[in-house]
Formats: C-alpha cells, structure tokens, sequence
C-alpha cells in the first residue's frame, strides 16, 4: 500500500555543460512506495538520484519532498538532506571512523542525540543489517557486503522519510550481492520509501511497485515490474532488456 | 667541550626555549594553518581569496623579515607584546618571546595551511558526499570528516613542516630570545678555542629535539593508518 505523494519532481531539466543529462523529468514517490529506476549505463539514473538530495543541482523545473522545495544551501539543505538517506555504489564509509562511529556520527552531530541513546539505536540497525559484532573495526576491515550493509544502517540512523540507494550492488562480488539486498527487501517490507537504481531483476520484481525505464537523459517507460520486464513497450526497453537478458 | 659540559644548567635552559618556541608555536601554527585551509576550499569567496593571499604573501616572505617587522615594525602601530610577563620557574617570557612566538606562528601557518591543503584534495570525494548526505553542514563536513583524513594524509609533509618550525626558532636569536642559537653564540663568544666542540653540542641538542619529534610523528602515523 502507498500513500500520499513524497518526493515530486516537475518538468526537471539538467545540463552537465552541453549535455542534457536531464530532460523534463516528471515524477513522483509515494510514501512507502519502492521505485526501481532502471536503464543503460550514462541515462542520467545517477544524477536523477543524486538530484533529489541536492548533490546535483537542477536547472529547470522544481524538486519537492514531502511538499517543500529543495532548500539551494546552508543550514535548510544540510537539514533536507538529514531527511533524505543515501547509499551509494562505493559504500563511502567514513574510512578513519569506526563502523560504530559511522552510524552513530550523524544521529549526535546533526540530530543532537546524546552518545549512549545513538549507540544503542547504532547497535541495533548494526544487528539488524547482520554486522552487530564488527562495531569496533574500520570499514577498510570489513567485506564490500558488510560495507555495504553498515552504510544502509548509516543512513537509517538519520530515520530518513526516503532512502536513495545509487547501483548498491553493483561494487559487490557476486556471492555478496544476495546479502545486502535482502537487507533491502526487509526495507522495503517495512513501509520504507525507496528510489533504488539497480539491473537487479529479482530485486525490482520482489520489491519494487514500480519500474523507471530512463534512456539518453528521458523517462522512457514506467510500470509495474511484471508488465514492464514481460512485456516493455519501447525499442529502448525492449533492447536494453534483450541486452541485460542474455547473461 | 667543557666549556657546555661546565655550564650544563645554561646550555638546557637554552634548549628549554628553544622547545618552548617549538610547542607553542607548532601548536598555534596548526590551528591557524587549519582555520585557513578551511577558508581556501570552503564555499565563501571572499574567505578563499583571503586565505589565498595571506598564504603567498607569508609564503614568500623570508623569516627574518616577520621576525623583523614584529620586533621593530609592529611596535611603532601599536602591536606590541610589552603586556607578556610570564615567568615559569627560571624562564622569563616577555615582550621578545611573544614577538617571536608571532612571527613563527604566522610564517609556519601558511606551510601548515598548504600541507594540509594537499590531505584535503587527497579525500575521496565519495567520503564528502557521504558527509552531506547524512546532513552534516560545511562545517560538520571539514570537522568530522575531511580535515582527520587530510591529516592522516598530510602527516609526513606536516611533519617536516614541523621540523622546518624546530630549526627556525633559531632565527629568535637575533631578536632577543635566549635560545639555544643565543647561547651557543654566547660560548663562542666567552671559549673562542672551543667552538668546534661547541658548535657539535648544540647541533646534537637539535637533533635530539628533531628525532624525538620524528619518532614520534612515525609512531602516530603507524597508529593512524590501521583504519585507512
Ligand atoms: N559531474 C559530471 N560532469 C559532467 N558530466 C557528467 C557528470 N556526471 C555525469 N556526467 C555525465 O552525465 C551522463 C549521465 O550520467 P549518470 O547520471 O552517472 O548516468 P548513469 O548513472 O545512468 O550511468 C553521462 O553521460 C555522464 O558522463
Ligand atoms: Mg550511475
């Protein structure tokens, strides 16, 4: 079940230079939906998941979440992008933290929670996400998965109304792709409001309430996971699909 | 030889500046250096441009003229470090010291902001990004994250950094402090037959001082890089 509209993106355009990395993006999340953005590598998935917490700025068109536009600086973004938890393909765990530290570093320095309260919490999205008894290490200790893993208990900390999950597993060895995404799956049980970038089909067709097909900087094709990895209805699609079907 | 070996008492005090210069200076010249390398890559324009150019300007200046212009320059616009009266035991730390503590810390400041400036670029990007997306402000981001990984990174060059600062205390020589380079020229100028011996003594004492520091920059940055 969704809900209300969360994260609204209307008439979005975006130039890297000449290139039109973005062009008249119209969509929206609802809240507790699950949005899998899929397409070729170099289609703008990257920079329209980067777009919706303001690490790439937009030119044209308005970004809302949960009603407000995307504060341009200072303190208001900061506080936006508190809301908004991210994941990325290269994990980006703070290298010289703990993991420990990694989780609870946002909770204390942004939100103001004291010590003991955001370690507690800490350990518990550690235990949850299976990488309870690594705490004390430092991510350059720890497997890509359990990386991976711990920088979704990072993000989760913050209780963020929307997680941004940018090819999560795409960075991984394949024996270690199954584990971090059955983290997301238990995420998206939840009620989790997710915009994922993935080619991961058994992902998109467990989890996902919607497919994104984006191609050359456009959305090409939206629907439900079924339809659209059965039955995709443009060329792009279905060429992309004939492509990433094969192997 | 014995002309040090005789006045043991002195030759320490001296030394005992020279480290006091050292600690103090090395300490307000890595805060100063951090403050401006936070202004050159922060995202107020007219901040960065300050930083820049306080950097080339003191970067380009020889130390004796800071030492100069704080001694004798200053003064005549007011600053001056008459106000410094501080006596720890037999150390006397007055209006020269502070002159001198001045100089050292605005000269060395400017190296410490460009070693650390080079620790700044050498963070991944992916690890600012992360910073943000939790919703850390800029100044959360340099803080938390980029300025201890800079360090970590910076280490040896900051190190020598450091160094440079231990040998440069001599130049206070020249300018009324009673440091080790001072006293050395005050047995020479009492036992001229015994200068060659002389000279040897006090170039161990900077090398004691430089290899304690060395050792234990070394240690620290084995400690540090466990986690990177
Ligand atoms: N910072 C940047 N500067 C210039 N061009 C960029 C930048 N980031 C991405 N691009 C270009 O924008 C296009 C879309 O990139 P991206 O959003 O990363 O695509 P995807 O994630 O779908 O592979 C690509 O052609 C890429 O080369
Ligand atoms: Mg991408």
């Amino acid at each position: 079940m969704t809900g209300a509209p969360l994260v609204v993106l209307d008439h979005v355009d975006k130039w890297f230079g000449d290139l039109h990395v973005l062009q008249d993006i119209n969509l929206t999340v609802d809240r507790g939906e699950v949005v899998v953005v899929i397409g070729p590598s170099g289609s703008g998935k990257s920079t329209l998941c980067r777009a919706i917490n303001r690490l790439e700025v937009i030119q044209q068109g308005s970004i809302t979440l949960d009603g407000q536009p995307l504060p341009a600086e200072g303190k208001e973004l900061a506080n936006l992008r508190a809301e908004v938890g991210m994941v990325f393909q290269s994990f980006n765990l703070f290298a010289h933290k703990t993991i420990l530290e990694n989780v609870t570093l946002g909770p204390i320095k942004v939100r103001g929670i004291k010590k003991e309260a955001a370690e507690t919490r800490a350990r518990e999205l550690l235990d949850r996400v299976g990488v309870g008894h690594q705490a004390a290490k430092y991510p350059a200790q720890l497997s890509g998965g359990q990386q991976q893993r711990v920088a979704i208990a990072r993000a989760l900390a913050m209780e963020p109304k929307v997680m941004l999950f940018d090819e999560p597993t795409s960075a991984l060895d394949p024996e270690m792709i199954s584990e971090v995404l059955e983290v997301m799956v238990d995420l998206a049980k939840r009620g989790m409001t997710m915009v994922v970038v993935t080619h991961e089909m058994g992902f998109a067709r467990t989890a996902a309430d919607r497919v994104v097909f984006m191609a050359d900087g456009a959305i090409v094709e939206e629907n439900t996971p079924d339809e659209f990895f059965t039955n995709p209805q443009s060329d792009r699609a279905k060429d992309f699909l004939g492509k990433i079907l094969k192997h | 030889m014995n002309a040090v070996l005789d006045n043991l008492d002195a030759y320490f005090k001296a030394f005992g500046y020279t480290i006091f210069l050292f600690l103090v200076a090395g300490v307000l010249s890595t805060l100063l250096g951090t403050v401006l390398v936070a202004m050159r890559v922060g995202p107020v324009a007219v901040l960065r441009g300050a930083a820049a150019t306080y950097v080339t300007v003191v970067r380009n200046t020889p130390l004796v003229i800071m030492f100069a212009f704080f001694s004798f320059a200053a003064p005549i616009f007011g600053i001056q470090f008459k106000w410094l009266q501080v006596h720890v035991g037999t150390f006397d730390f007055t209006a020269f010291f502070g002159a001198a503590v001045v100089s050292l810390t605005l000269y060395t400041s400017a190296f410490v902001c460009e070693g650390l400036r080079a620790g700044v670029n050498a963070v991944p990007l992916g690890q600012v990004e992360a910073a943000r997306a939790i919703g850390l402000p800029f100044g959360g981001v340099m803080s938390q994250v980029v300025l201890p990984q800079a360090f970590r990174a910076a280490l040896p060059p900051l190190a020598s950094v450091q160094i440079a600062l231990i040998k440069n205390t001599s130049v206070a020589a020249v300018f009324g402090v009673a440091e080790a380079t001072a006293q050395m020229r005050t047995f020479t100028n009492s036992f001229s037959s015994e200068r060659f011996g002389i000279f040897v003594c006090f170039a161990i004492g900077y090398i004691v001082i430089v290899e304690a520091f060395s050792f234990l920059a070394t240690r620290t940055e084995r400690h540090w890089r466990v986690a990177l």
